[in-house]
C-alpha cells in the first residue's frame, strides 16, 4: 500500500518573525522514489502579501491553485482590493471542505501579512480543517522531521535575516531525513 | 442550455466529482490520506442556573500533535455554544458560520441566525439540537462530528450530546471524545445537582471571587485535566465557557498546565550557514491611502 | 469462503524515545519514562535504560515485553562471559552480542529499537544504533523510538558528523563538552514531547564517563 501524499513528496514550512514571515519549500518533484524535477515550485504568490504553498499530489495542487487564483481574481474584480490572508484561508478551507467526500489530495500552507504588517500563517488538512498557529506550521512528507526541527530552533520575534537562517536550517536538516523531498529549497521572506 | 464551462462561485453543498477518481485510486491500492482529528476531551454540565462547557486544546494527526492550542468550543448563537470532537474539519464546518456562508446557506449556524431575525427572539437550544442532528443524520455518520451542545434559553439551561450518526442525549452532565471516560470518572464521583453559581459580581468583589471559585468551573476544569493528563489524544490547555441566563463568559485558556519544560539558556547557533544560491528582492506595492471628501475636487 | 485468520498480534507498541550522544571522554544516553499503549498511559515512571556492563548501557523503546526479554537474555550472557573471562564485557563486544541476539530471532523479531552507549577500551565515548533485526552501526549520536523522526534532524543540524565513507576514517564522536551534550539532549526531548504524544512525563539521562555512571532526571510534559 502506498500513501497518496507520498507519490510526489514535498516539504513545506512557514514561520512567523517580527512583522514578517517566511515560507519555504523543497525543490524536488518525484514519482515515488524516482526524481522527476529538481527545480519545482511549490509556493506561489497570490498577491504581494499572501503566499500559498501546496504539498501533496502535484496534479491536485495545480488544479486547486488555478481554482484559487480564479476565485481571487473574481474577488479583486468585485472588491477592487486584495484578499486579506484570513479571508484567503477561509476561501481555501471552503473549497477543500466542499470536496469532503472526495478530497483533493493536498495540504496547503498559507502565509501572509495582514493589517499593520501582522503576520498570519495557517495550514490545513486535505479537507480544510484550519490550523492557525502563532509560531510555525509545516506540511508534506517531511512534516514530522520539520515539527521536530522547528520546535527546537524557533525563537519568538526574529528579524528577517535570522528568520531566513532558521527556516532554511530547519528545512535543510529535515529534508535530509526524508527520502521523498530534497534538492535544496525556495525560501520567501516577506 | 449547455452548462457554463467556467465554474461559478458559491453554489453550496458538497461536491462529489473527485469521488470516482479517488475510489479508483484506493482500489489500486493507494491509501487515502488521514484527516486531522481532535482526539479530544469535551465536557459539559448543568449548574444552578446555567451551563458550563469545557474542552482541551490539542489536535492530532496520528501520533503527532499538529495544533497545541486549537479552539474546540464553537459559537452557535449568543446563548448557545457547542464543543466538537471527531474530524476537525467536520466539527468546524458543522458549526462555523464563515465557512457555511461560502458553502451552504442551509447549514446550522447561519440558519439559526435567520431564525433569530425571523422571530426576533433568542434561539432555543432544542432548535440548534434539531438542526444539528438532522444534518448529521442526513449524512449517515459520514460527517464524523461528536458534539456537546449547551445553552440557556427561555425554558432554562440545556445540555445535549450528539453522536455522529445523529442520535442525541439530554443529560445533566456529559462527556465526549477519546478522553470521555477519564472525564466521566470525575463527574460521576463529584457531580451533584445545584452546584453554586457566581452571579455577575461588581468589580471590587472580583478579588474575593478569585478565592471562592465557582464550584462548577472547578469541576469542569478537573474533568478536562483528567482527560488531558490520562488520555494521550487530549492535551495542552483548558478552555471553558460559562453560559448563564444573563450572559456568557468565554474563558479561553482558563488553565495552562503544560508549559514547555525546558529551553536552553543560551540558545543554539547554526554550525554551518545556509548556502544562498540566488537572492531576488521584489518590492511590495506601495499602499495608497484614499482620503474621501475634502476639497480635492476644487480645480 | 475466505480463510478466517487470527485477528491478534503478538506485538504491541509501547512508545517512547531514546537518544544517545558520544563525546571524547563521555557518553550520554537518555530516554523518556512514559510507557503507553494506544491512547492510554500505562505508567509514567518506567525506565527504558538498562545497564548491561560497567561501561555499557542500552536504551530501548518498542514492545516492553520483548525489551524485558532481551535485557534478561543479555544479562545472562554477560554473566556467563564474566564467569568465563573474569572481566566485564567491553562496549563494542556487547554491541556485537546485541546484534547477534537480535538477528538470531530474524523471523520472529524482538520488537525493540535500541541504542547502545558506553565507553570503549580507550575510554572514548561510543554509540551503536540498531534496527529490530540486528543491523547495527557505530555512530557519534543517534535516536530511536516514536519521537526519533522529530529528534534526528536537529541532532544532525547541531552535531553533523563526517561521512563514514571518508578516507582516512574520521572520528565520529561529537565535539561538544559533556554539559553541552546534556543541554542538547534536554532540548530535543522538550521539543519531542511537545509534538509526539508517546514521549513525555520524565526524562532519564545516564552519563557515563571515567568516574562511572551518573543518572539525572528532568520533568517533561505530562499530557
Amino acid at each position: 500500500m502506498m500513501q497518496i501524499f507520498e507519490y510526489n513528496g514535498s516539504a513545506l514550512v512557514a514561520m512567523v518573525g517580527k512583522n514578517c514571515f517566511a515560507i519555504a519549500s523543497d525543490r524536488r518533484l518525484g514519482v515515488q522514489l524516482q526524481t522527476i524535477a529538481t527545480d519545482f515550485q511549490r509556493i506561489s504568490k497570490i498577491h504581494d502579501r499572501v503566499f500559498l504553498g501546496l504539498s501533496g499530489l502535484a496534479t491536485d495542487a495545480q488544479t486547486l491553485y488555478h481554482r484559487l487564483v480564479f476565485r481571487h481574481k473574481l474577488y479583486q474584480l468585485r472588491e477592487e482590493r486584495d484578499m486579506k490572508p484570513e479571508t484567503f484561508a477561509n476561501l481555501v478551507s471552503a473549497l477543500l471542505y466542499e470536496k469532503r467526500f472526495g478530497p483533493y489530495f493536498c495540504q496547503p500552507v498559507i502565509a501572509g501579512l495582514g493589517d499593520e504588517d501582522k503576520p498570519f500563517i495557517c495550514t490545513m488538512d486535505s479537507i480544510g480543517a484550519k490550523e492557525l498557529a502563532k509560531d510555525f506550521v509545516v506540511a508534506g512528507t517531511a512534516s514530522e522531521s520539520l515539527y521536530g526541527a522547528c520546535e527546537s530552533m524557533f525563537k519568538e520575534d526574529m528579524e528577517p535575516e535570522e528568520l531566513f537562517e532558521t527556516v532554511s536550517q530547519a528545512l535543510l536538516s529535515s529534508v535530509d531525513r526524508d527520502c521523498l523531498s530534497g534538492w535544496g529549497g525556495h525560501v520567501y521572506v516577506v | 442550455m449547455s452548462k457554463s464551462v467556467i465554474e461559478t462561485p458559491p453554489k453550496g453543498g458538497f461536491s462529489f466529482d473527485l469521488c470516482k477518481r479517488n475510489e479508483m485510486l484506493s482500489k489500486k491500492g493507494v491509501n487515502p490520506p488521514s484527516f486531522r482529528k481532535t482526539g479530544t476531551t469535551i465536557v459539559g454540565l448543568i449548574f444552578q442556573d446555567g451551563v458550563i462547557l469545557g474542552a482541551d486544546t490539542r489536535a492530532t494527526e496520528g501520533p503527532i500533535v499538529c495544533d497545541k492550542n486549537c479552539e474546540k468550543i464553537h459559537y452557535m448563537a449568543p446563548n448557545i455554544y457547542c464543543c466538537g470532537a471527531g474530524t476537525a474539519a467536520d466539527t468546524e464546518a458543522v458549526t462555523a458560520i464563515v465557512i457555511l456562508l461560502c458553502l451552504c446557506s442551509d447549514m446550522v449556524s447561519s440558519q439559526l441566525q435567520l431564525h433569530r431575525y425571523h422571530t426576533g427572539r433568542e434561539s432555543r437550544v432544542v432548535t440548534a439540537l434539531t438542526l444539528l442532528k438532522r444534518h448529521l443524520f442526513n449524512y449517515q455518520g459520514y460527517v464524523s462530528a461528536a458534539l456537546v451542545l449547551g445553552g440557556v434559553d427561555v425554558t432554562g439551561p440545556h445540555l445535549h450530546t450528539i453522536y455522529p450518526h445523529g442520535s442525541t442525549d439530554t443529560l445533566p452532565f456529559a462527556t465526549m471524545g477519546s478522553g470521555s471516560l477519564a472525564a466521566m470518572a470525575v463527574f460521576e464521583s463529584k457531580y451533584r445537582e445545584g452546584l453554586t453559581v457566581s452571579s455577575p459580581i461588581p468589580f471590587f468583589w472580583s478579588l474575593i471571587f478569585l478565592f471562592q471559585r465557582n464550584e462548577g468551573i472547578e469541576l469542569v476544569t478537573e474533568a478536562i485535566c483528567s482527560g488531558i493528563f490520562n488520555d494521550l489524544g487530549s492535551g495542552s490547555n483548558v478552555d471553558i465557557c460559562v453560559i448563564t441566563k444573563g450572559g456568557k463568559e468565554y474563558l479561553r485558556n482558563h488553565l495552562q498546565p503544560n508549559p514547555r519544560t525546558y529551553t536552553s539558556s543560551k540558545g543554539y547557533s547554526f554550525p554551518k550557514k545556509t548556502e544562498v544560491l540566488l537572492t531576488k528582492i521584489i518590492p511590495l506595492k506601495e499602499k495608497v491611502e484614499i482620503i474621501e471628501g475634502g476639497d480635492a475636487m476644487e480645480e | 469462503m475466505p480463510k478466517e485468520q487470527a485477528n491478534w498480534s503478538p506485538y504491541d507498541n509501547n512508545g517512547g524515545s531514546c537518544v544517545a550522544v558520544a563525546g571524547a571522554d563521555y557518553c550520554v544516553i537518555a530516554a523518556d519514562t512514559r510507557m503507553s499503549t494506544g491512547y492510554n498511559i500505562l505508567t509514567r515512571d518506567y525506565s527504558k535504560i538498562c545497564k548491561l556492563a560497567d561501561k555499557c548501557v542500552m536504551a530501548s523503546s518498542g514492545f516492553q515485553a520483548d525489551v524485558k526479554a532481551l535485557q534478561k537474555h543479555l544479562a545472562a550472557r554477560h554473566l556467563i562471559y564474566q564467569h568465563q573471562h573474569n572481566k566485564q564485557m567491553s562496549c563494542p563486544a556487547m554491541a556485537q552480542l546485541l546484534s547477534n541476539t537480535l538477528y538470531y530471532k530474524r523471523f520472529f523479531p524482538y520488537y525493540s529499537f535500541n541504542v547502545l552507549g558506553g565507553l570503549d577500551n580507550e575510554g572514548k565515548g561510543c554509540v551503536f544504533t540498531y534496527d529490530a533485526v540486528g543491523s547495527y552501526e557505530k555512530v557519534g549520536y543517534s535516536s530511536q523510538g516514536s519521537g526519533s523522526t522529530l529528534i534526528m534532524p536537529f541532532l544532525d543540524n547541531q552535531l553533523k558528523s563526517p561521512s563514514p565513507l571518508l578516507l582516512p576514517a574520521q572520528d565520529a564522536v561529537t565535539p561538544l563538552a559533556e554539559a553541552e551534550a546534556i543541554d542538547l539532549v534536554k532540548t530535543v526531548f522538550a521539543s519531542a514531547s511537545e509534538r509526539d504524544i508517546y514521549t513525555g512525563d520524565k526524562l532519564e539521562i545516564v552519563v557515563i564517563n571515567a568516574d562511572g555512571i551518573r543518572r539525572e532526571y528532568m520533568d517533561l510534559r505530562k499530557d
